[in-house]
Formats: structure tokens, C-alpha cells, sequence
């Protein structure tokens, strides 16, 4: 248990251009073995093209606890949003 | 099912007067389809239960791979042989990402390997039966599977958000799991005299622990209620049992196979077949340990796990090496 | 059998050699499906099973093609007995520990890569397009098992050990790989396979910088153990045969 594999998580990028988007997880003793094994593990239905992977320990995240002050201001700025804007359909598509 | 009869507080279900706020504002939150995240307030119950019910999954998957594995070596063609692996293979990634899903609620994989290896936590019940011909890797596929995925695919709707997830994922890789195993059935039914009986031989003996797979009725449970409140289960066993033998029964006959239950028929005024009485004697003494390859199975990943410690340990000592050299070089 | 004097021999004996490799040597990892030290090398040791697989399908596609005889893959595959059989002595090793299997792999792809790249430019369009695909699978399975040989053997003691007592014993094999007999001669002057000599060159210099990374020593003056190019293998290969080929003999002529 003492030497356990530490957990990696694994981000994949796609054929079509999209950004890098968290997979899942997997154990590997470092980073290097990581990508290889995301590579076994992940892309096993020719998934992806371009793999990264971050310690689970690494990674700094949010916490839910902050949740409202985190994103609910951006609740209230809905001229942020196409939609907020009434533009005649004789305008054509904008 | 994969998860079979997993046990939650064992408390009846409080309704939302019942419960102190933290606990309401969760049960709120759940009834509203939000999903429930790791680092989320979570009822320490509804913590250990979906411990128990992940890793019983995983470990399903798991040992999962041994009846089929039995038959690699021995598949009898080039494709067969790819397509078996490739399957034995995804069940060793579903455990992966099963195992990952339940390690985020704070407890390692090596603790869950543990607790199988020392047979303290429990898999389903299915894979303590042996693979003795080619036919039964064409009945685990599409009975067993079929079983697995009646279960699974509720499951992608789950309230937890890492075991949502993986589902998701398993559930778009397995879909080709069950239709191998019906076209080895179809095969084989196309086949010779003795290709065609080896078939029935199969569905003969695995359609009743696949009935088994999902427990005994649950209905009067109050591990399954407080489940299904919590939305880590979504339908009865019954329910689930009914819906796999409506869908089944047709598939066998298609193939000109017969279920070995005599009771097994259409029922016109229920819409749906009646069959016959499940020998859950049978189920509870496989739970316990006394099934046909109980025994074998544990001893098989034991000696994977101990036969693997030096592989393991060792790769952990190189990376540290490693390290310690990066850490002197800069 | 009227055709039989037109039959590239040379040829088809390249196709079986190569397809006989891949199937023997996947027969042996696929057997660790299931039983691997760790789930993420269950997984990665399963995908070069497959690649190898694949890779079998190919060459003795093409070896039956040549024949002209109406043999598929399947049909050589399943239906050879241990003497027809033309894969080198090391694939068809045991598996022993798991020390064993990846030195026996590593000593099998850090030769494949070579050759495959070489036989890319093979004047027989056939051979070079199979390499062509082959290739890059070959060479990420290398880049696998070079880099756990040189963290295994550089890892713990036991580790080391064990690394070091498998390469003591299947190094002897090596060698039949890079070992030319009148066939690969033919094949060389004929542009549809690579000179041996060189491929070995290429070979033993890449082992001896590998297994320095990795902390092992390869055996000195072990002689070269060899034979199953030519069909006489070891008592080992009739076993994996009968578990391979069991139901295509137990129900001769069933489809599957």
C-alpha cells in the first residue's frame, strides 16, 4: 500500500481540433509511464491525438464550497449571452 | 447484477423533515437530477455505499476477465481470437476506470485489491462458473452482457458524477460486447449437429445464474430504497430480471434455442413471459464462496497480485531513482 | 498441386516467417490477459497482442496468396503442425515470470523494428505495404519494452536479478533471427528482404546500448540456439499448437 502507484489524471485531444478534455484516471509510477500508459488505457478506440497527464495531487481545484461566489455573478451578466439581444429576423442571421 | 445486493444504511429512508439541512439541501440537490461531485458535502452513508457498490463493480470486471480469458488461447479462429482479447481486454479497463471512479471518494486501489484478494468485499456472482467449451464465450457474451447492460446503462444516469461518467464510457465500449457473443451463438447454430448442441448445452447452463446476476427481489429491501433515494440504483431487480427475459427469450428462439426453464412462455394478459422459479439456494451458496470455481478464481488474481509485487515495486523504485537523479542535476 | 513448380518459394517462406513469429508470440502474451502484475499493463501487453494478430492475418494472407493453394490465414494458422511452423526458437519460449515475457519481447521487437523498417522498401509491393503498417506498431511496441527493460533492470535488486536471469537465458536465441540461411541469400539478392548481416549489425548494437541504459549484461560466447526458421523447434511449440488449434482438429471443417 506504501507503494502504491500515485493516480494520474489523463486529458486527451481529439481529431477535430477541440481542446484537451479530462478522460479519466490512471496509476503510473511517474509522468512518463503516464502518457504511456493514457496511450494503452484511453485510446484504445483511436481516441486521440495529442495525451496529457497531471498528478491527481497537482491539480488545485475550486471548492464546492465557494461555488456560489465563484459563478453566480456571471449568472447575472446575460449580455454576455446572443440571445440577450432582440434583433428583427429581417435582419437576416447574425 | 455486477453489483449484487450491495448494502447501504440499512436505515429506512428519511423523508426531507427528517433530515438536518446539510442533509436536506443533498437530498434536494439529488431529487433535482444535479449530480453529486467528490469534493461535494456527501451523508457518510451515501459515501460508503457507493464505495461498496463501485468496487463491487470493479472487482466484477475484474474477475470478470478470467472465464473468458480461459478461452483465448484456444479461440478458434485469428478474428475470434482479436475480438476475445479485445473484449477481455475492455473488462480490465472498466475495472480501471470503476476502480478510479471509487477512488475518488478516498480510498486506493490497492486497499479495494486488497479487500477482494482477502475476500472481504464480493463480485458477482456470474464468474464463479468454469468456461468448459467454445459456446460459453458466445453465452457470456450475450447473456451475461446482455444482463450487465440492462444494469449499466441506468446507471450512466447516476447521481454521482465520477461513477455517472464511467458508466458512460463502458456503456459506449461494451456495445460490442454482447453482439460477439450472440454472433458466436449464431455461428454455432448455423453449424454442425454438435456445434449447435454445444450451443444449447451453453444457454442450458448459464441462463440461470444470468437470471441470478440480479439479486433476489428487492423490493421489500430497505438497502434498495434507500439506493434507489440516493439514485445509485434506478430500477427493481425484478423489474430489470422481467425486461432481460422479455428481450432474451426471442433472441434464443431466433437461433432455434430453447431456455431450459419449462415453465418459460408468453403471457399474453401481462404482456410480457412468465418463467419459473429461481434456485436462489443456489445463488446464496456461490455468494458464500461454494460455487463451482470460487476458489479458483481468488486463487487466480492472488497470484497475479503476488507474482506482480516486484514488477510493481520495482517501477516505483526506478521513477523515485529517477527523480532524486533530476532533483541533482538541477 | 500442378502449380506447385511456379510457387515463390522464397517468398512464401518470408510470409511465414514473419506471420509465424507474430502468431506464436501473441499466442504466449495473450495467455497473461487476466494475470498481469498491474491492470495498466494487463491492458498495454493486450494491444500487442492484438497488433500482432493483425500482423499474422497479413503475411499469412499473403503466404496462402502465394501458395495459390486456397489456404487462408486461418487454415495455416490452425492447421500446420509444429514442422511447417517457421517462426524463430525465442517467440515460442514459455512465459515464465513476468521478467521473462518482456526480456523475450524486447529481445524480439528491438530485432522487428529493423527489419520491418527494411523491408518497407522491399522490391515485393506486397511485403513493403504489410511493413508499412507493421512499422509503426512495431515501434511503439519497442519504445514500451526498451523503456521497462531499463527501468526493471535498473529498479530494485530482485528486479535486476530477475531482468538479468532472463536475459542469460533467452539471449542464446537471439541470434537466430540475424542468422542468414540460402533463403534469406535469395531474398536479399532479390531486393525483397533486407541483407541479415546488416539487419544483426543493427540489431547487437542496439542491444548493447539498451541493456547498458538498463544495468545488464548480455552472456559472452553463448552460442547461438537456432532451428525453428527451418521448422525444427523446441518440445514447447507442439504444446502451444494443440491449445491453439484444439477445436479447428477437434470439429474438422466447422465454421466458427
Amino acid at each position: 500500500m506504501k507503494n502504491e502507484w500515485p493516480l494520474w489524471e489523463v486529458f486527451i485531444r481529439g481529431q477535430h481540433g477541440l481542446a484537451h478534455r479530462h478522460v479519466g484516471s490512471l496509476h503510473a509510477p511517474d509522468a512518463e509511464m503516464a502518457v504511456k500508459n493514457a496511450r494503452d488505457v484511453y485510446t484504445r478506440r483511436n481516441e486521440g491525438v495529442s495525451i496529457w497527464v497531471v498528478r491527481a495531487g497537482d491539480i488545485t481545484a475550486s471548492s464546492p464550497g465557494e461555488k456560489e461566489p465563484l459563478f453566480e455573478p456571471s449568472n447575472s451578466k446575460i449580455y454576455r449571452h446572443p440571445t440577450f439581444y432582440d434583433i428583427p429576423d429581417d435582419v437576416g442571421r447574425m | 447484477m455486477y453489483a449484487q445486493m450491495v448494502k447501504s444504511t440499512g436505515a429506512r429512508v428519511k423523508s426531507l423533515d427528517e433530515m438536518d439541512p446539510e442533509e436536506r439541501a443533498f437530498q434536494v440537490r439529488i431529487d433535482a437530477d444535479i449530480k453529486v461531485e467528490p469534493k461535494d458535502w456527501m451523508p457518510e452513508g451515501y459515501r460508503k455505499t457507493l464505495i461498496r457498490q463501485i468496487s463491487q463493480h470493479a472487482h466484477s470486471e475484474i474477475v470478470g476477465q478470467l472465464p473468458e480469458g480461459n478461452w483465448i488461447t484456444r479461440a478458434p479462429t485469428l478474428d475470434r481470437k482479436a475480438i476475445l482479447i479485445a473484449k477481455v481486454q475492455d473488462e480490465a479497463g472498466h475495472g480501471l476506470y470503476l476502480y478510479c471512479a471509487a477512488e475518488t471518494l478516498g480510498v486506493s486501489r490497492d486497499e479495494m485489491t486488497e479487500q477482494l484478494l482477502s475476500g472481504k468485499a464480493k463480485y458477482s456472482s456470474i464468474f464463479n462458473y468454469p468456461t468448459l467449451t467454445w459456446a460459453d464465450i458466445g453465452a457470456i457474451g450475450w447473456l451475461v452482457d446482455g444482463a450487465a447492460i440492462m444494469n449499466q446503462v441506468p446507471l450512466q444516469r447516476c447521481s454521482f458524477g465520477p461513477y455517472s461518467r464511467a458508466m458512460i464510457r463502458i456503456c459506449k465500449e461494451e456495445s460490442f460486447h454482447q453482439r460477439q457473443g450472440y454472433d458466436i451463438m449464431m455461428k454455432l447454430c448455423a453449424g454442425t449437429a454438435e456445434q449447435k448442441e454445444m450451443a444449447q448445452d451453453a444457454l442450458n447452463r448459464w441462463w440461470w445464474p444470468s437470471l441470478m446476476m440480479f439479486g433476489p427481489s428487492d423490493q421489500d429491501s430497505v438497502h434498495s430504497a434507500q439506493s434507489m433515494a440516493w439514485k445509485i440504483k434506478q430500477n427493481s431487480n425484478d423489474e430489470l430480471r422481467q425486461k432481460f427475459v422479455d428481450q432474451t427469450v426471442p433472441q434464443a428462439e431466433y437461433i432455434g434455442l430453447k431456455t431450459p426453464d419449462p415453465d418459460c412462455k408468453w403471457n399474453e394478459a401481462r404482456g410480457a413471459y412468465d418463467f419459473g422459479e429461481i434456485d436462489w439456494s443456489e445463488f446464496y451458496e456461490v455468494l458464500k464462496g461454494n460455487g463451482p470455481c470460487n476458489k479458483e478464481r481468488l486463487e487466480a488474481r492472488r497470484k497475479a497480485w503476488d507474482d506482480g509485487a516486484w514488477f510493481r515495486d520495482a517501477l516505483m523504485a526506478h521513477a523515485k531513482k529517477r527523480e532524486a537523479r533530476k532533483m541533482a542535476a538541477e | 498441386m500442378k502449380a506447385a513448380a511456379k510457387i515463390d518459394m522464397a517468398l512464401f517462406e518470408l510470409a511465414l516467417r514473419m506471420g509465424d513469429n507474430d502468431i506464436v508470440l501473441a499466442q504466449r502474451i495473450s495467455a497473461w490477459c487476466g494475470h498481469a502484475p498491474i491492470l495498466e499493463e494487463d491492458i498495454a501487453l493486450a494491444n500487442v497482442a492484438l497488433d500482432l494478430i493483425g500482423q499474422t492475418k497479413l503475411w499469412l494472407d499473403l503466404a496462402g496468396e502465394i501458395e495459390g493453394a486456397g489456404r487462408s490465414a486461418d487454415d495455416l494458422a490452425f492447421l500446420r503442425d509444429a514442422r511447417a511452423y517457421k517462426n524463430a526458437l525465442l517467440v515460442e519460449r514459455p512465459n515464465g515470470d513476468f521478467a521473462y515475457t518482456l526480456m523475450r519481447q524486447f529481445l524480439f521487437d528491438a530485432w522487428h523494428l529493423p527489419m520491418l523498417r527494411a523491408l518497407k522498401s522491399s522490391s515485393e509491393q506486397r511485403v513493403a505495404d504489410i511493413a508499412e503498417k507493421a512499422e509503426k506498431e512495431a515501434r511503439y511496441h519497442l519504445e514500451r519494452t526498451e523503456d521497462l527493460i531499463i527501468r526493471l533492470g535498473d529498479g530494485t535488486q530482485e528486479s535486476h536479478s530477475r531482468m538479468q536471469a532472463a536475459l542469460d537465458d533467452l539471449y542464446p536465441f537471439a541470434g537466430e533471427f540475424v542468422a542468414p540461411d540460402a533463403i534469406d541469400d535469395e531474398l536479399a539478392s532479390r531486393k525483397i528482404a533486407p541483407a541479415l548481416s546488416e539487419i544483426g549489425a543493427l540489431y547487437f548494437d542496439y542491444l548493447e546500448t539498451a541493456l547498458a541504459e538498463a544495468t545488464l549484461k548480455a552472456p559472452v560466447d553463448a552460442p547461438v540456439r537456432k532451428g525453428g526458421r527451418k521448422g525444427l523447434h523446441s518440445e514447447e511449440l507442439g504444446y502451444l499448437l494443440a491449445e491453439m488449434q484444439f477445436l479447428q482438429r477437434a470439429y474438422p471443417g466447422a465454421k466458427w
